[in-house]
């Protein structure tokens, strides 16, 4: 799979777990930079949450913790010497539902992730915003309404702006959790053809319950079932000739 | 009868059973407002907010010395009991189930029951008896101590409310936990905390008790809060049981602008909360 290009996440026999309960079962897996990926399976195969394993979200989970190695560009994730913190500005992640700030507007809400770390000048986040914004095609729809509230928006806005938010601080890798699950077709569509345009800049991995957006979105597709990686490659070949029944039977509609 | 004809009668009593306890459970409030508004409205004049206490036996005085102590002492209570209060109460709620926020609730409930006058004796005790004189501090300690425990439980129960995915997606920013707790969880639903805070002020400008063993009231304008203070509860206390027709007068009038004080800090209230729908969409 696409071995000309460079890996940005790799897991290593990564097994995720809630208390004694194992979600994720003894998972590797590699990503390459600047591809879409996409993980599809059942609900409660422990697809979201190998996701959130990537950028240690997943031990906020009540009795969350991890066996196995992540490695964001071969360094490992979960090293005592690395920061939750510093990792999440650089793993960005999008959620099912649209989660925009209540309180702030739609030009601090962008601007949300950039101050953590760093003075930044009035300057210099006018100029972020605006090209997050346009990252994630909403610039148009909001430019003469900055200062707005976000909570203004339709669905399908507030889930742009919450990729603008993410994408802010220049992260590597963006995770997206069902991303258009809440959304309506047109809302969904609008997200897909933004993904072709970010994978130039990231590295996409994304949850979806829906294999037609795998097929339509993704380069590789990894299939989850039971907590176990059962089946990975590229998209086409995923969806045209699996290698698996259990895969052939999830993918033409059998069961999940 | 029919099934639905039945449903509807019984529907009927239902309704008009809650309507009667409405009646009731608002009944005490209308007559306590109406009693106090015909005997102290008469008594209030520009003077009574201005004025002094006439030596016993004139007429003309005002409980300007009251106003002013009960705003020294709830506010310097609140300058105590409020950051105490609503930090606790955010710490509840962001670690509901640490063994400290299982403690703090429970202090915060036995406090919460445990007589006013208990808390009052409490800072006699522990400032008044040690100082060796009275003081309105003592007395803004004591209303403080009150204040908290009822702030730490409205405050949890409001950053309850906020979603739990606002947290997670200030935290998958990058977000380190106390800023995700105070400038998004807590900003998020800073009217509803506020709303707590001001029915807790309400609730102790009110009290009397406390005030008893610790600001011990006092004829004159006082503005050090190292020195015995008059507050408006201790005012009606003092004339309602003196022995003057114009004391009594003096009471209730007294009584009606601390009600009035308390009913403009409870629609202060409803009004923050009204406006508190924010995160809701």
């Amino acid at each position: 799979m696409a071995d000309a290009a460079r890996i940005r996440i790799e897991t290593d026999k990564l097994t995720a777990l809630y208390g004694k309960f194992t979600a994720v079962k003894g998972v590797s897996l590699r990503f390459a930079a600047n591809q879409v990926h996409a993980l599809i399976g059942p609900s409660g195969c422990g697809k979201s949450t190998f996701l959130r394993t990537l950028n240690r979200m997943h031990e906020l989970s009540e009795g969350g913790w991890i066996t196995g190695r992540v490695l964001l560009d071969g360094e490992d994730v979960y090293a005592s010497s690395v920061s939750p913190m510093q990792l999440r500005r650089r793993v960005g992640m999008v959620f099912q539902r649209p989660t925009p700030f209540p309180t702030m507007t739609i030009y601090e809400n962008v601007a949300a992730g950039l101050r953590l770390d760093r003075r930044v000048s009035r300057a210099e986040l006018d100029d972020v915003v605006e090209r997050a914004l346009r990252g994630a095609a909403l610039w148009d729809e909001v430019k003469d309404r900055l200062r707005a509230s976000a909570m203004g928006l339709s669905g399908g806005q507030q889930q742009r702006l919450c990729i603008a938010r993410t994408i802010a601080p220049a992260p590597e890798v963006i995770l997206l959790d069902e991303p258009t699950a809440s959304l309506d077709p047109l809302g969904t569509q609008r997200i897909e053809e933004l993904l072709f345009q970010l994978k130039r800049e990231y590295t996409i991995v994304i949850v979806t319950h829906n294999m037609q957006q795998a097929a339509r979105v993704s380069d590789t597709t990894t299939f989850f079932y039971m907590g176990e990686m059962v089946e990975t490659g590229l998209t086409r070949e995923i969806f045209t000739a699996p290698a698996h029944e259990q895969t052939e039977a999830y993918i033409t509609g059998r069961f999940g | 009868m029919s099934a639905l004809g039945r449903r509807r009668v019984r529907s009927g009593i239902m309704t008009g059973l809650t309507v009667l306890a409405v009646v009731v459970a608002v009944a005490p409030l209308l007559f306590i407002l109406g009693d106090l508004v015909a005997k102290g409205i008469g008594n209030l004049s520009p003077a009574f907010f201005t004025r002094l206490p006439a030596p016993a036996g004139e007429t003309g005085g005002g409980v300007a010395h009251a106003i002013v102590g009960t705003l020294l002492m709830v506010g310097t209570a609140c300058l105590i009991g409020l950051p105490v209060g609503i930090l606790a109460g955010i710490y509840c709620a962001e670690y509901r189930d640490s063994r400290l926020a299982w403690a703090v609730r429970f202090v915060a409930d036995v406090l919460n029951g445990t007589p006013s006058i208990v808390v009052g004796v409490f800072a006699w005790t522990w400032i008044v008896a040690s100082q060796q004189h009275f003081s309105g501090f003592a007395g803004s300690v004591a209303l403080a101590i009150l204040m908290v425990p009822m702030v730490t439980r409205t405050t949890e129960e409001m950053v309850l409310l906020v979603p739990h995915s606002l947290r997670e997606a200030a935290l998958a920013l990058g977000y380190p936990r106390w800023r995700t707790s105070l400038l998004i969880v807590a900003r998020t639903n800073a009217p509803g905390i506020v709303t707590g805070a001001l029915l807790a002020v309400a609730r102790v400008a009110g009290e009397t008790a406390p005030l008893l063993f610790t600001a011990l009231g006092s004829q004159y304008m006082v503005t050090s809060l190292r020195e015995p203070m008059a507050a408006l509860p201790l005012t009606v206390y003092t004339y309602a049981t003196g022995p003057y027709e114009e004391w009594h007068r003096y009471a209730w009038a007294a009584a009606l602008v601390l009600i009035l004080v308390v009913f403009a800090l409870s629609l202060g209230a409803r009004l923050a909360l009204r406006r508190s729908s924010a995160f809701r969409g």
